[in-house]
């Protein structure tokens, strides 16, 4: 009983971590069809997020009270920022190239390859400068009357509103480097996020010891799943954004706005990321390449459950989990200690965690074999089907 | 090896000049009869730029106090030594690449060089064939003995058979079971050979090992088996690399796999500058095994070390791999000196019983193109250092590691041309 517990916690707290990164994907590829390579650096941003918002926390005065909540403040800032950057890819690589598959995947690794040296090479207080400024120049608009937005004055004000955002961006970033010193310097070097004295530890239970950050990065994960059902499913642009993903021309001509749809959809897979990254800076280090380390997890999660169908990526993401620490863990040899010599040697030659990746990456090839469109195959009326 | 010992000496002028400038002030290029260019190949991008950088900066330094007290006499010439940096870039091929550059086109007689075993390999064939010469800074798994490579760092008798040692006989798990944690890749799996073949000597058991592949961070595969394996607590050799540490001793710690619970874990790939990145509060009560340790209270120790704050910033810490980078310079340089040429042939033959005082203390180089020295068990503190627990004497290398079955009676002597790399005890 107990084993069969911890095994499933284990198994739960390893497919979290995958369900958190390969939801914005789902989204993004499931439903866009966008082969976004740089999803893996949109959640390497979320985790910088993080790593930011705890040094501000820790050296701001007025802050400082607060610091023990500073990873829910960053969950927020996580997805704004990724989200905004998401956002700008989509408005300025992606948008182009809709339709085109192999050359968004050329392009959105270029730019995964862009962003990655962007965090080595610019000083991070005039990085979130630099979000910042795109933050408020992309969304600005939205709050200013569509009149004021007409014809030549229209321009000028247009034009104005990102000359105010980089300005305001400047001065974020000078604050920023002033007041944290570490932010104020390039650097290649992987950072820390060192969780808060509560986060840290574990709960007994039971006779086994539950993780405090594994706990919460399943609270994480459930959060966002439950919100992106009830986002998609119950609300108006949850609506419009099924609609388009089924037929886009006939959304287009029943008013539907395909391009805003687009935007909203990519953010948000985007924001996702952000806030995936701030799970897995919990696990580990936070560095340029944290996020590649996932990407190929992520697609085959998706892949796995079937494109386009979000309880598949579900089911995909807990299934490899519970696989991962049965194999990897070698429950069976727990288990069943007795059994014959030569089944003991076998599974206990695949009983290492290198052997289990490539075991569950076998898997799953098989299981491709035979189900091409993954677990829950998208069924109905595609229109490019 | 002649020409590698021109780049070696290039590359060491122009580090000179680069140190001259920055104190400030006097002439660069006076004072000396002629200049000799070195190579310094370390990777400056990628992966392994973190931990490689670090090397360059200290061959730097070293180059440039050896230029400031005078550079290097050779037949009562004086030469200043200037270098060429090449950027490995974490990319193995590209080490070969570049060894045949600064072999063929800037003709250096030295080249320093290499961290990962895979660069050094990949390195391996370009100085046998050009008959040039590679120095190499970092403990490695040994099992290889060149006569074109000259090995500064631990040989595993030199590091993980002492650490091994003082875990099952003297800490605070003495006599407890182990598990052995690694990376996928060749040092931890020779690494954990010979550390199983000599468990087993000692009496003690192996009750479990896992490697986990590069980049990997998910480790609650691994914590479960070592709960499974250790329930009460044990001994844990670890050979993570790199990022893999951190997300291993964050996790570990929050599964409840602490020191006052029991479980101590013994690391060789931990050093003063992962201690920082990772944080001391996940690793104190932990153990460490090198040859230097920032904590040495010796004057040329801590002479060491404020030199390199002095130079870099008071920020940066010295280690181990930094260290060895250092005396190798050094041991160069000597060798050149007594050879009294920079021609490679002669330098290998002066270079084998050179001595040095290093801030580690006393080190000479072998026959076997290795270095003897002391080794030190550490256990780090919440300073984010090592309190040195103890020392050995000098140990002398093996470059054939004793207790591997596949060398086991074997040794290499480049002194004697009937022995060489590999000859039976």
């Amino acid at each position: 009983m107990q084993l069969i517990l911890e095994s499933l916690f284990n198994g739960v707290a390893i497919g979290s971590v995958l369900l958190v990164a390969a939801l914005g994907l789902a989204i993004v590829f499931g439903l866009m069809g966008v082969i976004n390579l740089a999803h893996g650096e949109l959640m390497m941003l979320g985790a910088y997020s993080t790593y930011i918002t705890q040094l501000i926390f820790k050296q701001v005065s007025f802050l400082k009270p607060f610091y023990d909540s500073y990873v829910i403040v960053a969950i927020g800032i996580a997805f704004l920022v990724s989200g905004t950057v998401g956002i700008l890819l989509e408005r300025t690589v992606i948008r182009r190239l809709y339709g085109s598959p192999l050359e968004t995947l050329l392009a959105t690794w270029g730019v995964s390859l862009i962003l990655q040296q962007f965090v080595r090479s610019v000083p991070l207080a005039y990085g979130s400068g630099l979000v910042i400024s795109l933050f408020f120049g992309l969304f600005a608009p939205l709050f200013i009357s569509d009149e004021l937005l007409q014809g030549a004055k229209g321009k000028l004000i247009r034009a104005s509103t990102w000359g105010v955002s980089a300005l305001l961006g400047v001065a974020t970033g000078g604050v920023l480097s002033s007041l944290v010193s570490k932010l104020s310097r390039a650097s290649a070097r992987n950072v820390d996020v060192t969780a808060p004295s509560w986060m840290r530890g574990g709960i007994d239970f039971v006779g086994i010891t539950f993780p405090k950050t594994r706990l919460l990065i399943i609270l994480i994960t459930l959060i966002s799943v439950l919100v992106v059902i009830f986002f998609l499913d119950k609300t108006a642009w949850g609506m419009r954004i099924r609609a388009v993903t089924q037929n886009r021309p006939m959304s287009d001509c029943l008013g539907i706005s395909t391009e805003t749809v687009d935007i909203i959809t990519f953010g948000i897979g985007s924001g996702l990321a952000g806030v995936a990254g701030v799970a897995v800076s919990l696990l580990g280090s936070v560095g340029p390449n944290v996020g590649g380390n996932y990407i190929v997890g992520c697609f085959m999660v998706v892949v796995l459950g079937g494109v386009g169908n979000l309880l598949g990526t579900i089911l995909a993401s807990f299934s490899i989990g519970i696989m991962t620490d049965l194999i990897g863990a070698g429950r069976l040899l727990t288990i069943w200690p007795e059994m014959p010599s030569p089944i003991y040697s076998t599974i206990d030659f695949f009983a290492t965690t290198s052997m289990a990746r490539v075991m569950i990456f076998a898997l799953i090839v098989i299981f491709l074999q035979f189900r091409p469109t993954g677990m829950f195959p998208q069924k109905g009326r595609m229109v490019e089907s | 090896m002649k020409l590698s010992k021109r780049i070696f000496a290039g590359l060491a002028t122009a580090s000179l000049a680069v140190t001259v400038t920055a104190c400030g002030g006097s002439d660069s290029s006076g004072n000396f009869d002629d200049t000799v260019t070195v190579g310094i190949l370390h990777s400056l991008s990628g992966t392994m730029a973190i931990s490689e950088s670090t090397l360059v900066d200290t061959e730097k330094m070293a180059i440039e106090e050896i230029n400031a007290a005078g550079g290097i006499t050779v037949d009562g010439k004086s030469y200043k030594i200037e270098y060429i940096v090449e950027d490995g870039a974490s990319d193995w091929p590209t080490f070969a690449e570049k060894s045949k550059k600064l072999i063929d086109q800037d003709g250096v007689p030295v080249v320093f060089g290499g961290w990962t075993s895979a660069s050094r390999k990949a390195m391996l064939p370009v100085y046998e064939s050009k008959d040039a010469f590679l120095y190499y800074p970092i403990q490695y798994e040994a099992q290889e003995c060149s006569n074109n490579i000259f090995y500064t760092g631990a040989t595993p008798n030199q590091q993980s058979e002492p650490a091994t040692d003082f875990m099952y006989k003297r800490s605070p798990a003495a006599g407890g079971d182990f598990f052995l944690v690694g990376s996928d890749y060749v040092f931890p799996r020779t690494s954990n050979t010979i550390t199983k073949a000599q468990v087993k000597q000692l009496g003690g058991k192996v009750v479990g090992e896992d490697y986990l592949p590069l980049g990997n961070t998910e480790v609650a595969p691994i914590i479960s088996k070592i709960k499974v394996a250790l329930p009460d607590g044990g001994i844990i050799i670890n050979t993570l690399n790199g990022d893999q540490n951190v997300a291993f001793f964050k996790q570990i710690q929050d599964a409840g796999i602490t020191p006052s619970n029991g479980y101590y874990v013994m690391n060789y790939s931990i050093a003063e500058e992962e201690i920082s990145t990772i944080g001391p509060e996940f690793l104190e009560g932990h153990y460490g095994a090198w040859n230097y340790m920032m904590s040495i209270d010796t004057p040329a120790s801590k002479k060491f070390a404020k030199s390199f704050k002095k130079r870099w910033g008071s920020d940066r810490v010295v280690a181990d791999p930094q260290e060895s980078a250092y005396n190798m310079v050094y041991l160069w340089k000597q060798a050149v000196e007594d050879a009294g040429t920079f021609d490679d042939n002669a330098v290998r033959e002066a270079l084998v019983g050179q001595t040095f005082d290093a801030p580690q203390g006393p080190v000479e180089v072998m026959p076997n193109h290795h270095l003897s020295q002391t080794v030190r068990i550490g256990e780090i503190n919440s300073e984010g250092g090592f309190t040195i627990l103890e020392e050995t004497g000098v140990v002398e290398p093996q470059a054939w590691n004793q207790k591997h079955p596949s060398s086991k009676g074997y040794a290499c002597d480049w002194t004697d041309p009937k022995k060489g790399e590999k000859y039976r005890l």
